[in-house]
């Protein structure tokens, strides 16, 4: 039989073991085996399997394979998916329409209106006519091939993940950089979102929400993209001089006025390249959540690959360029009228 | 009464580290600095610190770095909490107050001076200046007109609008300084406040304390690392040492009278003509016989007295408080006087 039997009966567990026989289908492995004629029992210590869970259970019926975990795995996941969906669906529901509704607003509002207001608000943060030019240029080129509403749609998405990603993302990191607990607890977590490989985080989702819905990739988005401003936050607060924080207790600051009028304001600068980060990040994600029906230029670079259309795809990719370095320019911009004002 | 006393250190302790209670023990049985930290980890910040501050006067803690001067002005509003001990002020328990009594003690009884000036940097120099009020609640407009007027007592006229990164070192503690006016508290602690500057400003800045003081009579905590800073500031002096009171007292018995080694020779090198009073080394005596040579005050110091004598040893001085003759000072006793250690007086006083 097979190597580890010897194992099984030394811990006396052959009953056991035959307990769990069933002539269940055999693996394309088993198959390949029997049809060839040879034995599965390695002729030498040079073939000796690792004891894993399908050779183990070469020897023992009873024991799991190594498909049993994944199936588990899913089975349980799909089994807790309805009550999951109860509870996340509700709560994440606004998401839903805050993305559609911005998606609409976007398209929906003439080019004449959308491209000057963009203009004005990129003078209003980087007070920079040079950006507002380069902007207003690269905006029309976009539109002058065609490619508006795709970078319309890209550029909505965007704006109200990277909102919500400042809105949950800056209070969290406040809160790390105020509890050493706190810190512990979440930096692993933290280092999981942005190691995760970004497809995997579909997985789940694809399962708790139906892929018509614009959450399903908003919250891909922001899981992604959250990690750099909690990050900065946690860390710009904790890096606020600690002679002006003494300063603060030593004429009797609450904490709250502390936060506000110190700790904050003074870590302004990490948290603003927190948020050129999570911007950044958004912008990453939301051309692999086209997978999963995010509208948008990532759609075009899909096309590109499914249907082998090299110019769609290539041209959708420089038009991701441009609304890469547009983004990063005026948040760059607007950090450093920031650390102008706080230079010491 | 002037000599009323302000805050009260009673049996003060410090202990740094995990088990302080349990170091304590050791530390009341006599064990030193070096030995606690060697076999038990911990360190000796203060040990048994008593000092009296009296109202409307400059009392300055001095100790070369790691003396435990900057721990003990720290205990003073409780930004660091004493392992055991007693701190009242206007003879209420410091230590009981709870943590919004402590604020309001913080917002309106102490003020403080920084080394580092610790100004907020986003702020300009009015904001910086009225923060203490700020924090109370009042808005720009409410403490502008305070803040205005410290911030020209001080020397700061036509700056308040711009930010503290644009001011020189000596600017940036002026603002400090003015923000601790402008809280109006009557006790104000300085931490090292002039040892980030340069000599000259340092000199300028003691003269504007000191200018200050006589006017508004606030009781001052002074720390410093400085001799030359602490006899010129203080009215009474403490001296620390490895977290130990090694002398307190007024500054000239000090420099007359020193009780250890470590104070010797800290005073080597000073001055001492020009740090030392007429009052401190006078005779206490008037005889109506002898010729003086002219009339002095008895807080001339001995530099004045040393230029109006021309250098004739012989001349014997009458010394005047208000009008009234309360000593005489003999050119003799005051070249013994200048000798510049503790022993050899006392030598010749026995």
């Amino acid at each position: 039989m097979a190597t580890y039997d010897s194992l099984f009966s030394a811990l006396g567990l052959k009953q056991w073991c035959a307990e769990g026989k069933a002539d269940g289908p055999m693996s394309m492995a088993d198959l390949l085996n029997k049809a060839s004629g040879k034995s599965a029992e390695p002729e030498s210590l040079w073939d000796l399997p690792f004891p894993s869970m399908d050779a183990l259970n070469d020897s023992c019926a009873a024991f799991p394979k190594s498909r049993e975990l994944t199936q588990g795995l899913e089975q349980g996941f799909l089994a807790i998916k309805d009550n999951l969906s109860l509870v996340l669906d509700p709560i994440t529901q606004p998401l839903s329409w805050s993305l559609d509704g911005a998606l609409y607003g976007m398209i929906n509002t003439p080019w004449w209106i959308v491209i000057p207001i963009m203009l004005a608000v990129v003078f209003l943060v980087t007070k920079s006519w040079k950006l507002v030019v380069f902007v207003g240029a690269s905006l029309c080129l976009l539109a002058f091939i065609d490619y508006y509403v795709y970078a319309m749609q890209t550029l909505a998405i965007i704006f109200v993940c990277a909102f919500l990603c400042v809105l949950f993302g800056v209070p969290i990191g406040i809160a790390m950089s105020r509890s050493n607990t706190m810190q512990r607890l979440t930096i692993p977590v933290l280092d999981m979102l942005q190691t995760l490989p970004p497809f995997v985080y579909l997985i789940p989702l694809i399962f708790l929400f139906s892929v018509t819905e614009s959450k399903l990739y908003g919250i891909a988005i922001i899981l992604y993209a959250i990690v750099p401003v909690v990050r900065l936050t946690n860390l710009g607060i904790r890096l606020v001089d600690k002679d002006v924080i003494e300063a603060a207790d030593a004429f009797g600051m609450t904490p709250r006025q502390k936060l506000f009028k110190v700790q904050i304001p003074l870590a302004l600068p990490n948290i603003m390249a927190g948020v050129n980060q999570t911007i950044m990040m958004s912008l990453a994600m939301v051309v692999i959540a086209s997978l999963v029906s995010a509208p948008g230029l990532g759609v075009l670079v899909l096309r590109g690959i499914r249907n082998l259309d090299l110019g769609v795809g290539l041209i959708a990719g420089f038009g991701i360029v441009i609304l890469a370095v547009i983004l990063d320019r005026v948040t760059k911009a607007s950090l450093a009228r920031i650390n102008a004002s706080q230079n010491q | 009464m002037a000599d009323d006393i302000k805050i009260s250190i009673k049996n003060l302790y410090k202990i740094f580290g995990p088990t302080p209670d349990v170091a304590l023990e050791h530390v009341k049985q006599g064990m030193n600095k070096a030995d606690l930290l060697d076999q038990h980890n911990h360190v000796l910040g203060l040990r048994d610190i008593n000092v009296d501050i009296l109202d409307g006067k400059i009392t300055v803690i001095m100790g070369l770095s790691g003396s435990g001067k900057s721990t003990l002005i720290r205990h003073l509003n409780r930004l660091i909490e004493p392992t055991a001990g007693e701190i009242q002020l206007n003879g209420e328990d410091v230590l009981e107050l709870k943590e919004g009594q402590l604020r309001q003690l913080r917002r309106e009884q102490m003020s403080m001076v920084f080394q580092k000036f610790a100004l907020l940097p986003h702020k300009t120099v009015l904001e910086n200046a009225g923060m203490a009020l700020n924090i109370r609640g009042s808005s720009v407009a409410d403490f502008e007109s305070e803040a205005v007027k410290w911030l020209a007592r001080v020397g700061l006229e036509g700056n308040e609008n711009q930010f503290p990164h644009q001011l020189s070192g000596g600017m940036q503690q002026r603002v400090g300084i003015a923000r601790a006016l402008v809280s109006n508290s009557p006790v104000m602690l300085m931490d090292e406040a002039f040892s980030a500057l340069d000599p000259l400003i340092r000199s300028d800045m003691q003269d504007l304390l000191l200018e200050l003081q006589g006017e508004l009579q606030k009781t001052i905590v002074f720390i410093t690392h400085d001799l030359d800073e602490a006899l010129k500031l203080s009215d009474h002096l403490v001296i620390l040492k490895d977290g130990e009171v090694v002398q307190q007292g007024d500054p000239q018995d000090i420099l007359l009278n020193p009780n250890d080694p470590y104070i010797v020779a800290f005073i080597n090198d000073i001055n001492r003509a020009r740090v030392l009073r007429v009052r401190s080394v006078m005779n206490r005596t008037v005889d109506n016989d002898v010729d003086y040579a002219g009339d002095l005050l008895e807080n001339d110091n001995l530099e004045t007295v040393l230029s109006r004598s021309g250098g004739d040893l012989d001349k014997v001085f009458r010394v005047v408080r208000n009008g009234e003759a309360v000593g005489s000072l003999s050119m003799k006793e005051l070249t013994l006087a200048l000798v510049p250690t503790g022993e050899p007086t006392e030598e010749t006083a026995a």
